[in-house]
């Protein structure tokens, strides 16, 4: 059954890479990934609080919390940090349903790779797995399988967003 | 009746519900689910059709056997809008990476 399991996360299906290169040295994209996350994520379409949202936070170690702050102060968890490893490795877990809510039951995971490419640019790795996990969860499946009123509406708004 | 209300009645059912998770660990034919289940066969065919119908399984022949696995397509569809979140989100990091860069190669 574990092993089942591990062949069906490690299919490529499962696993989502991404790739983009910057002109900065690692440590200097390290820190604005991390500490500085909360000056480039775009808060005004990826959150998941019902309060606008000012803030994203990665606290810096282990076990630390990931989560979003919103402009009445509450926060929201997004997942938590499994590794640690400035400037080259960063692994947490991605919590969020498909339907845009914290699920702690729900645990896929995002690590991110950067890679020195010369002295002032820096490749970085983007893995997003596990997502089988989210495969077979029925309040999900409403909106996965729905193209409808599902994927579709939120592909759609979120091509407005990238479009504007 | 819409896709949506099909796949909430395919699930709505308990015996169902137990029959798609049976397929989570991986592919099995109609005699290893009823085996596991203590449900009779005729019955989990009743209910691999009624899935299926749904687009929640799939099934292939594997010599004599067919076997029933999870339907993927909506792993695809999440993949599809994940490319785009994470497309967007890098984009964003990039821009801010290089402008911090750039202020530090100033000082």
């Amino acid at each position: 059954m574990t092993t089942e399991k591990t062949a069906q996360s490690g299919d490529p299906a499962n696993i989502l890479r991404k790739v983009v290169s910057v002109q900065a040295p690692p440590a200097t994209a390290w820190r604005v990934f991390t500490e500085k996350i909360g000056t480039w994520w775009p808060l005004a379409t990826h959150k998941i609080g019902k309060a606008p949202a000012v803030n994203v936070v990665i606290e810096p170690h282990v076990g630390g919390r990931w989560y979003e702050r919103g402009e009445d102060g509450s926060t929201c968890d997004w997942g938590r940090v499994l590794s640690w490893e400035p400037p080259s490795r960063l692994v947490l877990t991605w919590e969020i349903s498909a339907d845009w809510q914290h699920d702690p039951n729900l645990r896929t995971e995002v690590e991110v790779r950067f890679v020195a490419e010369g002295k002032d640019r820096t490749r970085v790795e983007l893995e997003h797995r596990h997502l089988d996990r989210y495969g077979a969860r029925r309040d999900e499946m409403r909106g996965i399988f729905d193209s409808e009123g599902g994927w579709s509406g939120l592909l759609a708004s979120f091509a407005g967003a990238a479009g504007a | 009746m819409t896709h949506a209300d099909r796949v909430l009645d395919a699930l709505g059912d308990r015996t169902r519900r137990a029959v798609f998770k049976s397929l989570r660990a991986g592919a099995r034919s109609v005699g290893e689910i009823a085996d596991r289940m203590d449900v009779s066969r005729p019955a989990v065919s009743q209910h691999l059709r009624v899935l299926k119908m749904a687009r929640l399984v799939t099934h292939r022949a594997e010599g004599t056997r067919r076997l029933y696995t999870v339907e993927s397509r909506g792993i695809e569809a999440l993949r599809r809008w994940l490319d785009g979140f994470w497309d967007e989100t890098l984009a964003a990091y990039k821009v801010a990476a290089e402008q911090e860069a750039t202020k530090e190669r100033k000082r």
